[in-house]
Formats: C-alpha cells, structure tokens, sequence
C-alpha cells in the first residue's frame, strides 16, 4: 500500500489531495508527493525490500501507488564495480549505475512505471508525452502494455529513426509544426483540455518519484549504504534531486546510516544552465536556447535547476559542463574500459567524471557513483565517425596480415603457436 | 475569458522595463504575479495573464518578438528527451 498522503507545493508548502494536479492554485508553484514516514517505517525493512522484485517496486512501499503495477520490469539495473576506469581515471572506488539495460534501455522507464500505474489509477485512459527520445519510447511502451492510447509529441523536424523506437508500440505520433517551444506551450493547453495523463505535465509528481528508485538500489546495492558522491547527468535536474530524496528517505526510514552524500552534476557545455550558474556562485540559472548532441540532456529552461543547485551547494557537490567531443570520448572511454555503450548522456557524465577529477574535486578515497541514464544505439550518431573503420581485406591470409600491419605499425598482433 | 500561466525571464538589459505593466495595458490583460525574482543579473515572474484568448496570444507574442523575454509554460520545459 501507499504511504502517500498529500501533495504539497514545493515553494509554498500549500497541501492538495492526491489528484492528477501539478500546479499550486496559490504561487503556481511545483507541486510534490508527501508521504507519511512514520506509517511508513513500521511497514518498510530491509527484509521486506529484500523480498520483493527484482525491479522499482521492490520499494514500492516508498512509492505512491496503490494498485497493480504497469510493469515491464524497470530498474534494479546492475551496480557495477568499475575497476579499469577507475584505474584510468584514479578512483579506486568506482562504481557505475548500468540503467542502460531498462526495458526501453533508459532511466525514463522508472518514472514512466509510476506515472502509468498511477493514471490507470486515476481513470486516465491514454499517456500522453512531449520528447524527442527515452521519454517517448518508455511512455509508448508502458502503454502498450497497460492497452492504453499512447501520443507523443515531437518537433516535425525531428529524424525519422528517432521515432521507430515509440511507433513501434503502436503509438500516435504528433509531429508538431513549431519550435521546442512551440511544442511545449501546445502540451501544456493540451493537458489542461483533454483528460489524458501527460506524463510529465499533470501527474508529473508521481512521476517524477520514480527516479527516487535510483537512489534506493544504490545504497541497497552498496549494503544498505550511501555512497560518498553520486554523480548525475543534469537536464531538468529531476533526476538528480530525487535520487537525493531516494538516499534521505532511507535514512529517515532507518534502513541506513545517515551520511552526507556529495551529489555532482554534469551538464553539456552546449546546455549547461545549472553548471553556468553553480560556477558563477549563485542560485539562479539563466534559461539558454541548447546547442548540444546530447539531446536528451537539452532542456535549456530546467524546471528542477534552482532546487538542484541548494543540493549541490548542501551537499558540497560541484558541477561540470563539458563539451561535445568531450563527451563522445567518454562514451568511447567508458565503452573500452566497462564494456559498456552509453548515450550521449553517459558520456556527459563520464567525461564530466573525469574532469572533476582531474581538477581535484573528486577525492580517490570517495566511494563514487556515476549514474548511466540511458544506452548507446540509440544516439548511434553521434560516435559514428569517433570509431575507426574496419579493416578492409581480401580472403587472404597475406591480406589480412598487410592490413594489420597498416593498421597497427610494429605493435600489430602477431601469429602465436598452437599450444 | 481566457487565462494562461506563464513564466517571463528577463535578460539583463531588459529587467528595468515594465514590461508585465506594458503587456496588461497594450493588450488589455489582467496581470497576475504569483512568484518573481528580481536581481541586477536574472529576473523571472511566474504569473497569469487573463483576458480575451487573442489577446493573451497577441500580448505573449509581443513580449517574445518584439521584447525579447522568454515565456514558458508554467511548468517550465515539457518536452524531454
């Protein structure tokens, strides 16, 4: 069952009944799921999250849904122990947060569970969604599998193979004439006109407390433990600061130790209004136009910017902005030493990583994780022409053996004997 | 009558302009700041605009063309990636 009490305004602290409502009437400001903890603690232990499901709703106790879920298995993604980028990288600590493997091969897929378990709660017949990646496809997907109505809404000039991966579910897609912009100012009349869930507009703070499930497989994946530093890529910033909330909920639950998490952010320098503003020292971000590859990070008006810059000012986290071939060699860095292919996102935070470090900000004796939102098909263009070709030969041993040695000079492998 | 919330940032240059004044009067809007914040280097109201639908899409237009503030949605960016 649901711990859920109310929803509260974030600026104002005005409470509501938990309804698809995301706006309080009295500031306009941000409205968020809170929860009664007491209640809560006398139902939640170790034990019983141990018990549950190898996916979010293992924690489902710490999540405000009621029913059965709309379930495609998201989360308890792999905490891995990265020892050869540590190495390359001097963090002996190091682990990696592998949400590339989701079921739509994204983080959104937490979010997306919640949000649609919780408008087949509330009546809602259709999902609905404004994204030009990961969101599109988790929400397509969920409700494929809910058999619910599912429109997406993208910018017409958005590339065709983009969009296979939402169309596929048997979603509408809705090519909008317009600008970015444009297609945020349509969705946000749409939700007020139609009764269908938008995902991230009306019951965006349910939504939104799917992302805490990041931060509870981390500490309970760690042995119900916080780790020192916790390193995030930041586009609105929602991520970032519910996986805060996840490791504060486990502390006030009891179930592990208080710590001070230091929690970093990294941003594309082609959209790094949070990094901008951390760097000059202030809580107020400047809204910027994005001009970056790393489109699922380009949101140039984050909603959650001014509450993720006082949690890296709390947290005495720090923040990174890097640039586009920077972050194409975090992908292929992260990809060579773990084995694993990240999107651009994961390059950000890779890349971001390893500039932290070198600028001493990240301490070797840190317990690190770098979180790893989303996998690496499906920005396949942007490390196209970052791999080197392959080796072009004839089927001749002579050939092969020429090529080798073109390719790799006096360091070519060289024939072993049979043992 | 109609009614949208917005959010208006200003750049720099402009934040000593009424400019929430000026879009009230031209196109005869109601004006409504639920929340702002106003410094020497970023200033932004979260606020609604009533009146006649034509005239808030008028009065919006004009404060984005013609005076260069960014108006948001109130929830701030929508579209995801």
């Amino acid at each position: 069952m649901s711990f859920a009490k109310a929803l509260r305004c974030r600026e104002c602290a005005r409470e509501y009944t938990l309804s698809p409502n995301h706006v309080c009437e009295y500031c306009f400001g941000p409205l968020e799921v809170v929860y009664d903890y007491d209640a809560m603690a006398k139902a939640v232990s170790r034990r019983s999250i141990e018990q549950g499901p190898y996916s979010v709703w293992r924690y489902r106790d710490l999540l405000p849904c009621e029913g059965d879920p709309v379930d495609l298995n998201a989360g308890f993604t792999p905490l891995i122990r990265a020892q050869n980028l540590g190495k390359a990288l001097g963090l002996p600590n190091l682990y990696l947060k592998n949400d590339c493997v989701n079921p739509t091969w994204s983080f959104k897929d937490r979010v997306v569970t919640v949000a649609s378990t919780k408008a087949r709660e509330f009546g809602f017949k259709t999902l609905a969604c404004a994204s030009t990646g990961n969101l599109a496809n988790a929400v397509s997907a969920h409700a494929a599998r809910a058999g619910m109505e599912a429109f997406v809404f993208v910018p017409s000039d958005l590339e065709a193979g983009k969009l296979l991966g939402s169309k596929i579910y048997g979603a509408n897609l809705v090519a909008v004439d317009g600008s970015y912009d444009d297609v945020n100012r349509l969705c946000a009349e749409l939700g007020d006109k139609y009764h269908w869930a938008f995902v991230n507009i009306n019951v965006r703070p349910y939504y939104s407390e799917g992302s805490k499930t990041m931060g509870y497989e981390i500490a309970e994946q760690l042995g119900w433990r916080a780790p020192d530093h916790c390193i995030v890529p930041l586009a609105s910033g929602s991520l970032f600061g519910k996986i805060y909330k996840g490791l504060q909920e486990l502390t006030k639950l009891g179930l592990i130790e208080e710590k001070r998490t230091r929690m970093s952010g990294c941003q594309a320098a082609g959209c790094s209004p949070i990094v901008t503003a951390y760097e000059a020292g202030t809580l107020n971000f400047r809204p910027v136009r994005p001009n970056t590859i790393a489109k699922s990070l380009a949101i140039g008006n984050p909603a959650d910017g001014y509450y993720t810059l006082k949690i890296i000012a709390e947290t005495e986290g720090v923040g990174a902005a890097v640039s586009d071939p920077e972050l194409v060699d975090g992908i292929k860095l992260l990809a060579e030493t773990e084995g694993i292919f990240a999107e651009t996102a994961g390059g950000v935070t890779i890349a971001g990583l390893k500039r932290l470090v070198e600028q001493g900000k990240v301490h070797p004796d840190e317990t690190v994780v770098a979180c790893i939102t989303g996998g690496g098909l499906k920005t396949q263009e942007a490390v196209a022409d970052a791999v080197p070709p392959a080796l072009q030969v004839k089927p001749t041993v002579e050939s092969f053996e020429a090529a080798l040695l073109e390719r790799f000079g006096a360091k070519k492998p060289v024939p072993e004997p049979a043992s | 009558m109609a009614k949208l919330r917005v959010k208006f940032t200003f750049p720099p240059e402009r934040i000593q302009e009424p400019i929430i004044w000026e879009v009230g009067k031209r196109f005869d809007l109601i004006t409504n700041i639920r929340r702002a914040d106003v410094t020497a280097e970023v200033a932004w109201a979260v606020l609604e605009l009533e009146g006649d639908q034509k005239d808030i899409d008028d009065g919006v237009r004009w404060v984005t063309e013609e005076k260069g503030i960014r108006v948001d949605p109130v929830e701030d960016s929508i579209i995801e990636g």
